[in-house]
């Protein structure tokens, strides 16, 4: 989709449909070996089993909303420890700066999903149909029997994937193998089916019709990352100062580019790169694959197009050789996204093996934030959030932490401090809190605590911060 | 040829005529999908209005062919929810009231049932936290005008407090003295009943009252530890619902105080009865 002449002076275009030849190189199978691990990450990613006892889940990745559990191999995330969702997404944020400026739109032309899986329908498209001149031929043709077959085969194809892409989705949401039974016994929940639907039918239409139109028109990353980019950052160019004038070879003012248009036609956005970088460019390098291939063949030196910087342009035009892109990509700012992103990363792996199994959180009740007792003693209610993440229940033992004059109560257990809490759960227990009306708690404003919780069979302990309303205002 | 390719195509892209230091603004067509999207939409727009309330009048708004509303989906919800924990609400009511707390199950049920009884009945004048207020009595603390226990407050919510629509509602009346002592002597009743109560200012101990005696002795009792089966407030805790200051105290001597609460048991379903004294009692000061 280049900005063509608006001969007709109409205020809406039809899409100019794309035909990208086969094309192979370095790019190209690199761009294979990542649809192959991408790919295989999200179909098989559901079915890798991980055992973490009887009475949880056996499912290696499995965001289980029902009882709000996010389980990821060892790992187990309840939704208080949303942070480390919070972290991930920093260094996602993070991460995207630091390859946009020095790799530009890689994430476009590599790993994204549109990407990935447009390229897989081109792939379904070429086999069934052939490669560009073919698919034109019978883009154009008319509706044959032959025409109607092949596209219908086409079309099954990208039916079978794009549901094989729906379903899957739903199995990181619960048992896989429970749920591939239910679904084919139609026993499913109808919101199942409806997410399959609506992902195949996603799938099949931004794969199949939309595809460039998806990147053009509908995404913000190439907005976003277009106001990331710098004059040192890595994209996509072609190296017009040795290309132009392009033309015939065996003319000597003509320079390298034979002007064959090998680097038009592979490219699934349908743009011309030597054009200059444009919004529609996802570098996906499949043009410099092209154009090294022909390079090779005419016994030129490979890289007309290439992975260039704004500034190799001035550099490269006065003469000097080209410069490496490892200088381009390891600098400052690079450096400085790398080394806090590893920092993040860091910290949460950190905090991910500091975590206890038990865990507590305290909230005074503030309505009212004292109460006085009929021998004048000063009372405050809490509500303490008991979770016990083992796989067994466990006796928590409830103390304060430099508060001995204190009197805790929990209620409904008498002179009981400790309470039994269910293996895998949260448990609500409300406890009283009792100092004597002529003791500087009671007669004070605030007075900081904590609340310590032990389980005496694993040793594990917790505590949480609270505070003491007395009556001074 | 290399001519034709020097040309830049964008030079050959009609603009919108606006520039803005130099920099133009192309005139680029929106794709036809982009159109047929939009058209989409307002076709939803359409059929959304059609089919859900949408359109208001004077009275109400129109109702849409599917009939959707608010209020229809909770008294659908209501109903189910009732149907879902009938057999709880059945166990509730025929439990008898003492067993009622050592079945840990229910009691959960009836704490859940039971605060949203309250937050809709009760926190009007005991608080939405149950605290009180000034004549309203907090349901946290130990001291119960009426008794603590789950029966005495089951029955205090049945029956309400000197509700004259109910002939089992708890009635006494604290008389008013203005009218049979004079002002000095309620300024000492005033202060010998202050001095009494565990205040922290409390002073030394008046000595035996003569007025105390003859005047209060009777509902208060003799120590002035009070008397729950008349509703007679214990005047020696530290808990003074109408204020503990000699001007308070005063007025409560002189003119009596006469707190009123309905009976719930003309209003409410046994099974939130139930749920809401079990609430109550649950609260921190349940005997």
């Amino acid at each position: 989709m280049t900005l063509k002449p608006n001969p007709i002076n109409s205020l809406y275009i039809a899409q100019e449909p794309v035909f990208p030849k086969r094309v192979d190189g370095s790019f190209r199978r690199l761009k294979w070996v990542v649809m192959i691990i991408t790919l295989t990450i999200y179909y098989l990613g559901p079915w890798i089993p991980w055992d973490r006892g009887p009475k949880l889940p056996d499912q290696a990745i499995l965001v289980d909303l029902v009882h709000r559990r996010f389980y990821f191999f060892w790992i187990e995330i309840w939704p208080h420890e949303f942070y480390f969702v919070a972290g991930l997404l920093i260094m996602a944020g993070l991460g995207l700066f630091l390859f946009t400026s020095a790799l530009g739109r890689v994430w476009c032309g590599y790993a994204c999903p549109q990407t990935v899986w447009t390229d897989l329908f081109i792939l379904v498209e070429r086999w069934v149909e052939g490669d560009r001149n073919a698919r034109l031929r019978l883009f154009h043709a008319k509706w044959t029997l032959k025409k109607w077959r092949l596209r219908l085969i086409k079309w099954m194809i990208w039916i079978v994937i794009s549901i094989g892409t729906g379903g899957a989705w739903v199995f990181y949401f619960m048992d896989a193998s429970d749920l591939m039974r239910d679904l084919w016994a139609f026993n499913a929940n109808p919101v199942m089916y409806g997410s399959i639907s609506f992902l195949a039918l996603t799938t099949f239409v931004f794969g199949g019709f939309m595809r460039e139109q998806i990147c053009i028109y509908m995404c913000p990353w190439p907005r976003i990352q277009a106001a990331m980019m710098d004059v040192e950052t890595l994209t996509v160019a072609y190296r017009s100062w040795r290309g132009e004038p392009r033309g015939k070879k065996r003319l000597s003012e003509h320079g390298d580019c034979i002007d064959c248009k090998a680097c038009v036609n592979v490219c699934p956005m349908g743009i011309d790169i030597r054009e200059g970088q444009q919004l529609e460019c996802i570098t996906c390098a499949l043009c410099i694959d092209a154009c090294d291939d022909v390079m090779a063949k005419i016994g030129r030196d490979r890289g007309l197009i290439d992975y260039l910087a704004l500034v190799d342009e001035t550099y490269e035009r006065s003469g000097r050789p080209p410069v490496a892109a490892s200088r381009h990509i390891l600098r400052l700012r690079t450096s400085l996204y790398g080394v806090l992103w590893s920092l993040i990363g860091i910290g949460m792996v950190y905090a991910l093996f500091i975590r206890s199994d038990i865990d507590v959180t305290v909230r005074p009740v503030r309505n009212p934030s004292f109460i006085v007792q009929s021998d004048g003693t000063i009372r405050n209610i809490y509500e303490a959030r008991l979770r016990n993440k083992a796989g067994e229940d466990r006796l928590f033992h409830l103390s304060i932490g430099g508060g001995e004059d204190f009197e805790l109560k929990l209620e409904a257990l008498g002179s009981d401090v400790a309470v039994k809490v269910p293996a895998d759960s949260t448990y609500l227990q409300r406890f009283y809190l009792s100092v004597p009306r002529d003791h500087p708690a009671a007669k004070g404003s605030l007075t900081p605590l904590k609340l310590w919780v032990n389980d005496v069979f694993s040793g594990s302990r917790a505590s949480s911060k609270t505070i003491f309303n007395g009556v001074k205002k | 040829m290399s001519e034709k390719s020097e040309k830049t195509p964008v030079a050959e892209v009609e603009t919108t005529g606006h520039r803005w230091d130099g920099i133009e603004e192309l005139n680029t067509p929106l794709p036809r999908w982009w159109l047929w999207t939009f058209y989409a939409t307002i076709f939803w727009g359409l059929v959304y209005v059609v089919a859900y309330p949408a359109v208001p009048f004077k009275e109400s708004s129109s109702k849409g062919f599917l009939g959707w509303s608010t209020r229809a989906n909770l008294a659908k919800e209501l109903k189910h929810q009732t149907k879902k924990y009938a057999h709880l609400d059945q166990i509730l009511i025929t439990t008898d009231l003492g067993k009622l707390l050592n079945d840990r199950e229910l009691v959960q049920y009836a704490l859940a049932r039971g605060s949203s009884v309250f937050i809709s009945h009760c926190s009007q004048c005991h608080g939405a936290g149950a605290g009180g207020a000034f004549g309203y009595p907090n349901l946290l603390d130990d001291d119960w005008l009426w008794g603590g226990s789950i029966e005495n407050i089951a029955y205090t919510i049945n029956h309400g407090i000197r509700n004259t629509t109910d002939p089992d509602s708890q009635i006494s009346e604290m008389p008013a003295f203005d009218q049979t002592l004079k002002h000095d002597e309620i300024v000492t009743l005033a202060q010998y009943v202050i001095s009494l109560a565990k205040l922290e200012n409390a002073g030394e101990k008046t000595p035996e009252n003569e007025l105390f005696l003859e005047n209060c002795s009777g509902c208060h009792s003799e120590n002035a530890t009070g008397d729950e089966t008349l509703g007679a407030p214990d005047l020696t805790d530290a808990i003074w619902l109408y204020g503990s200051d000699i001007v308070s105290v005063k007025k409560t001597i002189s003119s009596g105080r006469y707190g009123v609460m309905p009976a719930w048991g003309q209003r409410l379903s046994p099974a939130d009865l139930r749920s809401v004294s079990v609430y109550v009692h649950g609260l921190g000061g349940g005997e």
